[in-house]
């Protein structure tokens, strides 16, 4: 049996970006002994990269704007397959969560009055967004971070000890969610640094560990969205929902080709930037889908008017949800009307002087400068759609943020699905992981306190096999199974699989660039039952290969290592995007099947669940639930006529309460 | 512009020692110098160590010393360097070396714990704050720290003095303890806390003699050294000093 270092804690959080950090602090002020493990340096999750703002009905910037008026937009642009009690929850308790930042000493742009200013975003009524420039997500997880060093700062004062409540453990990769029976028991995960394993006991764990873009290959997500928690829901027996709706953001860099993906924010839209096509031609205004017409002006100069009197004017084009936008521009391109690097022009040039373009998208302003050599006050950008977000995930209960079937195992974040339907509208991220974060933390304390005579045991075993699943990789690297084994045992085992999987040794960075470019041009923004058929196949065969992954060196900060380790929750992630989107025969949201363009009522209360069939060989099981009718007081928000172009006449009748 | 085959020198090695590693490696158009480590990895070095994590400038994860001068690994393009010339990585040299070009930053994790954090006016409820976009500008420019440490690294005061950094937080720190002294709604002083004066005494604002090194390496061009650091030490002084030092500095600053 590999000696592995253990440690006792009441709450284990993975992931340190908003979500969990938001998570860690709930658990710790609820007085549980809280441990947080992020694969990079603390402070430096994806969620920095958020830039437009947290979604919040705080009504500064308009004082008609209510929760209620969210809960409708948040709706609208999930096509109406949200989890509405997310959704409801979400609307409420946003203004709260952000407020509560100011506490923390998070500084928001002002309004004139003093309070935080509010701006426009695609898909919201009402100017919402709290924002800080266009660095939002760097202040939100300074703020947590520092909320987080604040709390350690008490903890010190008390005992001398600034981790004995609330320990960060940068730069450390969970492998495996360990059980006991059907609970959970804990996590298994080494240290980047030194490659050391190690075993965190814990009856409750809070899975915060955001997206799976890096399965593409072109996405504005950092390396770190390898689907791990999903990966790890899905091996602990958890259900992921909907994992079909992946959203494409509109706006990514096409040039040049080392930062393509790399995200333009959609304050450029809200603020006044308009996409143009190579004839010049503001062509969004051909792109408004009927659901959405009596909403969105039919000319420029009505479009134009919306930003000074938003009450007598439709909203422009270029703020459609994300979706729409995406595919419009992937429209364009493809009839040949794009800009010289495939993409289309988006422009503020010559929509507001330069003087307020550096003032109010700074990081914009800089980040083409700097990498592509475009001035954004005098010229154009060219940009095309880019991975960026997963609406699918882990299934959750909207209240608790538990994980469906495996008690003990929380959610929140991206990683939890249901939230965002088929489609998220920008800013409704940040202030998802702060709402359902404190909500995930919350539910996991109590959790673990109600088992505080009979903490589920870690069974050695388990460890055993997770040590070895680690360590295999380095059985097939050049230098074989010596150095890899160093420190610990484990190495019989790991040097027997590598027998059985047979000789060859795949490189691991190879098998990733082919994994990215097989989701990228067959499960993409546009998909077809022939390709994605196709992707399936691929993805068997590079499953098979992962299996001979192998990798040189020692366990000390290994790239490839790691890396290696990362392929198996990628294929698994890549596997069920893949399944769900081959199965839903409509087009809705973050899902466009050429083959079915057409969003269909039949499929609006349909979830679709990935589960591990057989954990032994990895095989996905898709089944189908019916979601749970909307509440009729929710449904009474909107228009008898908007709803029935989501819902089906059954349940319009069954429904409405007036 | 096409590709070409460019002459790269790595560090490589780890807490035991090590060295530079020549390297050639294919460069294309509008790569940044973290594309070329890649591309090191997947083809030349698959297990060269190297920390990042936005690649767009955002996150503060990949900083290095290129050429000498400390810099984002992810924001450096090639097209800066001349074609023939080679370009040499390093490791942060003011921090301990883990492995290859990444090195133990835990010295700046220390000094953020040793800021008292935020303190809330007791009186406001959250929703209740009302602060006026003037009055936060000034801890706002502080706030878009990305926490990269480049001018942790190449300040003088630690950078070859590992006996300075018990005493000294750095620029990075003492900016944070300028942000929150700056800040308008920050109740310290009326819970006891003297911000100015802990600067001078317990993190070492004293230490400082303005060269502006930390300004001139930071990647988002955050003054620090002229909005942070010297009125800090104005604060400090008008606080901590006699009236005379205080009258000094105060005719000193007049326009003539």
């Amino acid at each position: 049996m590999p000696v592995v270092d253990r440690q006792e804690w009441d709450v284990v959080v993975v992931g340190a970006g908003g979500a969990g950090l938001r998570a860690a602090i709930e658990a710790r002020e609820r007085g549980a002994r809280t441990a947080v493990i992020c694969k990079s340096l603390f402070g430096k999750a994806h969620t920095v990269m958020a830039e437009g703002g947290i979604a919040a009905a705080m009504a500064n910037a308009n004082e008609h704007d209510t929760w209620q008026t969210h809960f409708r937009d948040t709706l609208r642009g999930g096509k109406f397959l949200n989890q509405w009690r997310m959704a409801e929850l979400h609307a409420q308790e946003a203004p709260q969560r952000v407020w509560e930042l100011e506490t923390w000493g998070a500084l928001f742009d002002r309004t004139k009055d003093g309070r935080i200013s509010q701006r426009n975003f695609g898909g919201h009524e009402y100017p919402r967004l709290a924002h800080v420039g266009d660095r939002t997500g760097l202040e939100l997880i300074r703020t947590l971070q520092q909320r987080i060093v604040a709390l350690q700062q008490e903890d010190h004062a008390r005992t001398g000890d600034h981790e004995c409540e609330l320990k960060i453990f940068q730069e450390c990769t969970v492998t495996r969610v360990l059980k006991d029976g059907s609970r959970v028991s804990g996590v298994f995960a080494y240290d980047r640094e030194t490659g050391r394993f190690f075993v965190l006991r814990a009856p409750a764990v809070v899975l915060a560990t955001g997206g799976i873009g890096k399965s593409f290959k072109v996405t504005s997500n950092s390396w770190e969205y390898t689907g791990d928690g999903h990966a790890l829901a899905l091996l602990a027996g958890a259900p992921l929902l909907n994992m079909e709706f992946v959203q494409f953001h509109p706006t990514g860099m096409v040039w040049p080709p080392s930062v393509k993906g790399i995200l333009v924010t959609e304050s450029v839209r809200g603020d006044g930037g308009v996409l143009r096509n190579s004839e010049g031609r503001r062509f969004m205004f051909d792109y408004v889908p009927d659901v959405f017409k009596e909403k969105y002006a039919e000319s420029e100069q009505e479009a134009d008017g919306w930003y000074d009197d938003p009450e007598h004017h439709r909203r422009p084009p270029e703020l459609l949800p994300r979706d729409e936008v995406a595919r419009a521009i992937n429209a364009e391109v493809k009839a040949g009307r794009g800009s010289p690097h495939g993409g289309v022009f988006l422009d503020v040039s010559t929509r507001m002087p330069a003087e307020v373009i550096r003032r109010r998208l700074p990081s914009m302003y800089h980040q083409f400068k700097e990498l592509a050599d475009v001035d954004i006050t005098a010229e154009p950008m060219e940009v095309g759609p880019t991975c960026h977000y997963v609406m699918g995930g882990i299934a959750v209960d909207s209240e608790t943020a538990a994980a469906r079937g495996v008690p003990g195992l929380y959610a929140a974040g991206e990683v939890a699905g249901g939230m965002h339907g088929s489609n998220r509208l920008g800013g409704n991220s940040l202030s998802d992981l702060l709402v359902f974060g404190r909500r995930a933390g919350w539910h996991a304390a109590e959790y673990a306190r109600s088992l505080a005579r009979e903490r589920p045991r870690v069974d050695d075993e388990q460890i055993g096999a997770a040590s070895a699943e680690a360590l295999r990789p380095f059985a097939l690297g050049a230098e074989g199974g010596v150095a890899g084994a160093t420190g610990t045992a484990g190495a019989a085992e790991a040097a027997g699989a590598v027998e059985a999987a047979g000789g060859g040794a795949e490189n691991p960075y190879t098998l990733h660039q082919e994994l990215q470019q097989t989701m990228n041009d067959l499960v993409g923004i546009i998909r077809r039952a022939g390709e994605m058929e196709q992707a399936l196949s691929r993805l068997a065969k590079l499953r098979e290969r992962a299996g001979r992954v192998g990798v040189e060196g020692h366990r000390q900060f290994n790239p490839g290592w790691h890396l290696a380790l990362d392929l198996r929750n990628m294929l698994l992630v890549s596997e069920c995007v893949a399944r769900a989107a081959r199965e839903r025969t409509e087009s809705r949201g973050g899902h466009t099947r050429e083959d079915f363009p057409a969003m269909e009522r039949e499929w609006r209360n349909v979830n679709l669940l990935c589960a591990l069939a057989d954990p032994a060989v990895g095989r996905i099981r898709l089944t189908r639930e019916t979601t749970p009718p909307i509440r009729p007081d929710l449904l009474d928000l909107f228009d008898k006529e908007e709803l029935a172009k989501y819902l089906t006449d059954e349940e319009l009748e069954g429904g409405l309460s007036r | 512009m096409s590709g070409y085959e460019a002459r790269f020198r790595v560090w490589r090695g780890d807490e035991q020692g090590g060295g530079l590693r020549d390297f050639t490696v294919e460069v294309n158009e509008g790569e940044v110098v973290l594309d070329i480590v890649h591309r090191l990895q997947a083809t030349q070095a698959p297990d060269l160590a190297v920390r990042w994590n936005c690649k767009a400038g955002k996150c503060g994860s990949c900083s290095a010393e290129i050429n000498g001068r400390p810099r984002l690994m992810c924001m450096t393009r090639m097209s800066v360097f001349d074609r023939a010339e080679t370009v040499t990585i390093t490791p942060l040299r003011a921090f301990p070396v883990i492995r290859d070009l990444v090195t133990d930053v835990s010295f700046n994790y220390e000094k953020a714990r040793g800021i008292p954090a935020f303190v809330p006016p007791a009186e406001l409820a959250p929703g209740e704050y009302r602060m006026f976009q003037e009055d936060v500008d000034r801890s706002q420019e502080f706030r878009k720290c990305i926490e990269c440490f480049l001018c942790q690294d190449t300040c003088h005061v630690v950078r070859d003095h590992e006996e300075n950094k018990r005493a000294f937080a750095g620029p990075r720190f003492l900016m944070r303890v300028a942000e929150l002294d700056m800040h308008p709604l920050d109740a310290a002083e009326r819970s006891g806390l003297d911000r100015k004066r802990t600067a001078q005494e317990e993190h070492g604002l004293g230490y400082c003699n303005i060269t502006k090194c930390c300004t001139e390496v930071c990647p988002e061009g955050i003054r620090i050294t002229d909005n942070a650091l010297i009125p800090l030490k104005e604060r400090a002084v008008d606080r901590k000093y006699d009236p005379l030092v205080w009258l000094g500095s105060k005719i000193r600053r007049r326009p003539s």
